[in-house]
């Protein structure tokens, strides 16, 4: 791999990522986010996977593999089938904040971002270095994500995505971070959406739906 | 001897293997009493023989130090107290129909690998194994906290799992930033995350990556600590989740979040100096205060007012670690360990009363120790020690740390945390003597308490008692742990 396809594909990887996020940020129909969900993942696992071609590091192949199977394929199984089977279930309600605003604020979000990212081009400024301002900005909108949404599920999604955000971050900054702490991190994300997942289940069982407003009970 | 860093993470996975098979029983519920009870051990046994020296096991994948076996002995003590009163409570709770056998068997299971996560959490080496510990005893308390799946269980686990898991993400980007702050200092990327090795590169690291990684690192663990602004979820999970589980959660979950802080600080101060992560814990421990003294004033429920007190002492102990003197930190260390017991003490018998009326107003609860002598004269003992009260040992802590305060130049600081830390304790004397004093009101039902929760209780009074008179040879302990913490004076 030359060094122009090596860049070309780590910007097109670290855009699409990016992308997927806006677009979860678009759309309501919970089927069609978590489908964008996957596209993500697949994203995600590009970054490892080019890293690891570019510089013949089979490691970094393998822990894309891994990436690519755990983030675009199990995870977003795992969630579809929490997505509710009744028609009212499968789509965000009312949003707290309207579709055209929340597209401002992921835009506000975006270049605070490349703010924030400075000083981490400064230390190191190399072509991957240079892709983080869009993982970054993923971190933030997955944080817009998970405060104005109101069901369930979507705080998950939410969840989730901030912790590709954080995982693309990692693997464009120093290439992953040591195997034990990143099977560790991965083991402890697959748990926590699991249990997420279970508890969506019981919520619907127990107040009839996942609108996160009728969690009231607990106050002061 | 190196094996012995072992047992305290090992001896748990035994008891939840145990329990996973053979389900709730005597035996595995007295297993796990003991495995608590090895990681006390442990920890005293590595405390005699600690020198000032640093030991590590596994290729450097753990380590214990001062520091670390402190908060063994914290883990170990607090431990031990509430598996042995799991016992009881939890054969009341199958009587009483609030669980089942299944549900019985979980909590068998979950409370021991919780008990090894947090003891793994204290012995890693590396600060990225470190925070896999910790975002794992959000995973093994979240069923926990839903044991008994009511609707509020319920409401209080979603909040926590959301909160806590968004907060300890941000922990592990700040993890990642100080291991790219690492490298480029010169670090191999094998060992980049170990403490010995961040410690002997903090010169070198980046300033401006360290400050971005610090804030982050103080936001996420603090949400686990219960700080300000990610500590929403406290006093739901805390008041939902069954007596023994809140007793470990606020006496030691809350510790050993914050530990993970101190044990980032005293890497980020030799980076960047330590005027950044002081601004940053005196503004976060203050408004904690600020938040916790606010909401006792006005709380209507015993077990969230336990809650909030916790808060309220884990924004002290955030002030304290902002001073950073050696006075400061031995004065927290023993705050930590002697709020640990208290909170058990409170916690285990705010069960009973709730199990007696199957309530948690303070208003449903009149005349205690005029109806049972062991709930009534315990929950005292434990509201006199969080209250400050000599004998007990948080008196000396608390005395310790204003004046470390004092010395450290933050007058202005020990004014506020005085005052909110006024305001916290007239609170809790009068929801407290509400409770407990007076004749009780007619028709209250009896207060039973089972065998094993009245010994877990009567232990932990006595702990405390003798935690009050003499600190003994935890004293040199903790101001070993304080120097290597950076704390010179």
């Amino acid at each position: 791999m030359t060094q122009a396809t090596y860049n070309g594909v780590l910007n097109l990887a670290a855009g699409a990522f990016l992308l997927a996020a806006v677009l979860i940020v678009w759309r309501r129909e919970l089927r069609a986010i978590v489908g964008l969900l996957a596209w993500q993942g697949i994203a995600l696992a590009a970054i490892p996977l080019t890293e690891g071609i570019y510089k013949h590091d089979a490691a970094l192949i393998v822990v894309g593999v891994i990436v690519l199977l755990l983030r675009a394929v199990a995870l977003p199984l795992l969630l579809i089938r929490a997505v509710g089977t009744e028609p009212h279930e499968r789509r965000e309600s009312t949003p707290l904040v309207n579709t055209t605003t929340s597209l401002l604020i992921t835009a506000g979000l975006t270049v605070l971002a490349y703010a924030v990212t400075r000083p981490i081009i400064a230390l190191d400024p190399s072509p991957a270095t240079r892709a983080v301002p869009a993982t970054f900005a993923v971190i933030l909108i997955a944080v817009f994500v998970m405060v104005s949404r109101r069901r369930a599920l979507s705080q998950a999604v939410g969840f989730m995505m901030l912790d590709n955000g954080i995982a693309a971050t990692a693997f464009l900054i120093t290439a992953g971070v040591p195997l034990i702490v990143e099977l560790g991190a991965s083991l402890d994300v697959m748990f926590a959406v699991l249990v997420l997942g279970l508890l969506t289940g019981h919520m619907r069982r127990t107040f009839g739906g996942t609108d996160l407003d009728q969690l009231r009970e607990l106050r002061g | 001897m190196s094996l012995l860093l072992l047992v305290p993470i090992g001896a748990p996975l035994v008891a939840a293997a145990l329990a996973a098979v053979l389900g709730w029983r005597r035996l595995t519920s007295s297993v796990t009493v003991l495995a608590a009870l090895c990681i006390l051990i442990s920890g005293v046994i590595l405390g005699f023989n600690h020198g000032s020296g640093v030991r590590f096991a596994i290729a450097n994948l753990f380590r214990a130090d001062a520091l670390s076996i402190t908060m063994l002995i914290v883990i170990g003590t607090v431990g031990t107290l509430a598996t042995w009163a799991s016992i009881g409570y939890i054969d009341a709770e199958l009587t009483h129909g609030h669980t089942d056998a299944r549900g019985a068997k979980l909590y068998g299971v979950l409370v021991p690998i919780f008990l090894a996560a947090m003891a793994s959490a204290v012995l890693a080496n590396n600060i990225g194994v470190m925070w896999v510990a910790i975002e794992a005893t959000t995973v093994a308390t979240a069923f926990l906290v839903g044991h008994r799946r009511t609707r509020a269980a319920l409401e209080a686990t979603w909040k926590y799992v959301v909160i806590c898991s968004v907060g300890i993400a941000l922990a592990f980007l700040g993890t990642v930033l100080l291991y790219f702050a690492s490298l480029h200092a010169g670090a191999s990327s094998g060992d980049a995350l170990n403490i010995d090795v961040l410690l002997a590169h903090a010169s070198q690291l980046d300033p401006a990556v360290t400050r971005l990684a610090a804030g982050l690192l103080l936001l996420g663990y603090g949400a686990k600590a219960g700080l300000v602004p990610f500590h929403t979820w406290l006093a739901d999970a805390h008041s939902q989740a069954p007596a023994p589980v809140s007793a470990l959660m606020s006496g030691v979950l809350l510790s050993v979040a914050f530990y993970a802080l101190l044990r980032v600080k005293s890497v980020v101060d030799l980076a960047v100096g330590t005027g950044f992560l002081r601004t940053g814990l005196i503004i976060v421990g203050l408004l904690t205060l600020l938040i916790a003294a606010s909401l006792l004033v006005v709380q209507t429920d015993f077990k969230r007012m336990l809650a909030y007190s916790s808060m309220e002492n884990m924004g002290l102990v955030a002030v304290a670690a902002a001073a950073g003197t050696k006075l400061a930190i031995a004065a927290l260390l023993l705050h930590v360990l002697a709020h640990g017991i208290a909170k058990t003490l409170v916690f285990l018998g705010s069960g009973q009363l709730q199990a007696a009326h199957d309530s948690t107003r303070i208003s449903d609860v009149t005349g205690v120790l005029a109806r049972s002598r062991m709930v009534g004269v315990t929950f005292l003992v434990g509201l006199a020690i969080l209250l400050g009260l000599p004998p007990f040992a948080m008196f000396a802590s608390e005395l310790s740390i204003s004046r470390a305060l004092a010395g450290a130049g933050l007058e202005w600081v020990l004014g506020a945390a005085l005052l909110f830390v006024v305001i916290a304790f007239a609170a809790l004397v009068r929801n407290g003597s509400r409770m407990l004093l007076g004749p009780p009101d007619a028709g209250s039902p009896a207060i039973t308490v089972p065998r094993s929760v009245g010994a877990a209780l009567v232990t932990g009074v006595i702990l405390s008692l003798v935690l009050g008179l003499t600190v003994g040879p935890l004293l040199e302990l903790f101001q070993t742990a304080a120097t290597l913490l950076g704390g010179t004076r």
